[in-house]
């Protein structure tokens, strides 16, 4: 949204720089149980986006002040790796990764059966090994099967996904140059069993028409990555699954 | 736990899949919406008579009354000790719940940090108070062996139907074996026939999933075993 280009984003026929269409996301593979010592992990591919996620938990919060009595708390902590960018990210948290530590572990806390573990933290880890724009919607998918894969009590599983604006074409999760030199960028992540949001932002301008469209492309391409979560989700435990227990 | 007839179907769930529309009772990890069951945890989702569960295949060992847990003395206090049982919260072990008279302040003498100890779970309130007693038959301090951990998911494939497994272990390795419900399990014995235990239990972790676990067990202690002693074992718990 920040700079100018010459750029075509999107030629006449439609096609965007990287050959996608205006509503196809790009090809996401993730794999669930990939640290030891973690209690769940996760680790996701979206395109050029390199994301590892790590849950710990529940356990018992440090400090003391933040536990709640009545439920447990969700702490996330989104950190972009230095070398995650072209030109070196300054490591250590900055306002944009606090930002988006927040609004994850909020949107996380919708799903997760805090209430069974009163006083109790669950902690979130999710490090951005390569950065190619819509890290927060990879960081929060990977993030949520962490959750799972740690065994979490949670209603749902959360994918997210972004959709935005650029050379004036509503378009499905926006790489970097769309990113930087688009028009919008509205991340969104819902819970798919009952399509509720729980992350909607917006960075740029879109007519509220353009917004429809751009919601109703993020909720099909949504849907379409929570099979790929569950299906990883599955695949970690499917290999021993074949015989039956004699128990 | 309730494994048994859970045979027709083996089937992986994960949170949100939706388990049941038709009316049938939902039991644990499952919740429901609409009417509807949902699971509620990654796990393998069980039918019994009318009521569908889901059997957790990880997560955090969530402590119970009558449980008996292994725990690892964290801290201590004046007029308590602090135990690690592997679930989220401390577990405190009063003064008066351990079969000795201990004066106050002197709680040092009696357990020491770093003490394995046989536990029950006294009692766990709704905001998760965990309390802990030694005051029952068979709960002590236990000195030498080996303690092993295992997911507490996969306790109840150690113990085996009707405490199977664990009787065939105990007995063809001649060792004192006591499993916590919290997945960590004490073992003392002969050193090699203690090792063997152990690698068995090892292995009942890696092939939880799989078929005629306590007869292949059986081979494999039978093998490993440097040689066979008929006399019968000491059983513990």
């Amino acid at each position: 949204m920040s700079g100018h280009t010459d750029m075509v984003l999107v030629d006449k026929k439609g096609v965007r720089i990287d050959g996608r269409k205006a509503d196809e996301h790009r090809p996401v593979h993730i794999e669930a149980g990939v640290l030891g010592n973690a209690d769940g992990s996760a680790y996701l591919e979206i395109g050029k986006n390199k994301v590892l996620a790590a849950v710990y938990g529940p356990r018992e919060c440090h400090p003391r002040h933040l536990q709640d009595p009545t439920k447990a708390i969700i702490q996330c902590k989104y950190n972009m790796q230095a070398f995650s960018v072209s030109d070196r990210k300054r490591p250590g948290p900055d306002r944009r990764s606090i930002e988006i530590s927040k609004i994850i572990a909020e949107a996380l806390e919708k799903v997760v059966l805090t209430e069974l573990y009163p006083r109790a933290s669950i902690d979130v880890y999710i490090e951005i090994l390569q950065a190619n724009a819509g890290t927060r919607c990879a960081g929060l998918t990977a993030a949520s099967v962490a959750l799972a894969d740690a065994g979490i009590p949670m209603r749902d599983i959360v994918p997210a996904i972004a959709a935005g604006k650029a050379d004036g074409h509503v378009l499905l999760d926006l790489n970097k140059e769309e990113d930087n030199y688009g028009e919008a960028d509205v991340p969104l992540a819902i819970v798919p069993s009952t399509d509720e949001i729980v992350l909607l932002q917006m960075d740029g301008n879109m007519t509220r028409k353009e917004f429809d469209k751009a919601l109703d492309m993020a909720f099909g391409a949504c849907h379409e990555l929570y099979d790929v979560q569950k299906a990883a989700l599955k695949k970690r435990y499917a290999v021993s699954k074949e015989g039956d227990e004699d128990e | 736990m309730e494994k048994r007839n859970t045979r027709p179907a083996r089937e992986v769930v994960v949170p949100g899949d939706l388990l049941d529309d038709s009316g049938m009772d939902a039991g644990s990890n499952t919740y429901v919406l609409d009417g509807k069951i949902y699971a509620g945890v990654l796990g393998i989702k069980n039918t019994y008579h009318d009521a569908v569960s889901v059997i957790p295949l990880g997560g955090r060992y969530m402590p119970s009354t009558g449980d008996t847990v292994i725990g690892i003395i964290e801290d201590i206090g004046p007029s308590n000790w602090l135990v690690n049982i592997n679930a989220p919260y401390p577990a405190p072990l009063h003064v008066n719940e351990v079969p000795w008279k201990v004066e106050f302040g002197d709680t040092s003498k009696y357990l020491n940090i770093g003490n394995v100890v046989l536990l029950k779970i006294l009692m766990v309130d709704e905001s998760k108070k965990i309390q802990v007693t030694m005051k029952d038959s068979g709960l002590r301090r236990v000195e030498g062996g080996q303690l092993v951990e295992v997911p507490y998911s996969k306790v109840s494939r150690v113990i085996g139907k009707s405490g199977s497994m664990i009787q065939m272990i105990k007995n063809l390795t001649d060792c004192r074996i006591f499993v916590g419900q919290n997945g960590r399990i004490w073992i003392d014995g002969e050193s090699e026939n203690a090792d063997v235990a152990v690698e068995a239990i090892k292995l009942i972790e890696k092939e939880a999933q799989s078929s005629n676990l306590t007869e292949r067990i059986e081979t494999f202690i039978k093998s490993k075993l440097p040689e066979m002693e008929d006399d019968e074992g000491e059983e513990d718990q």
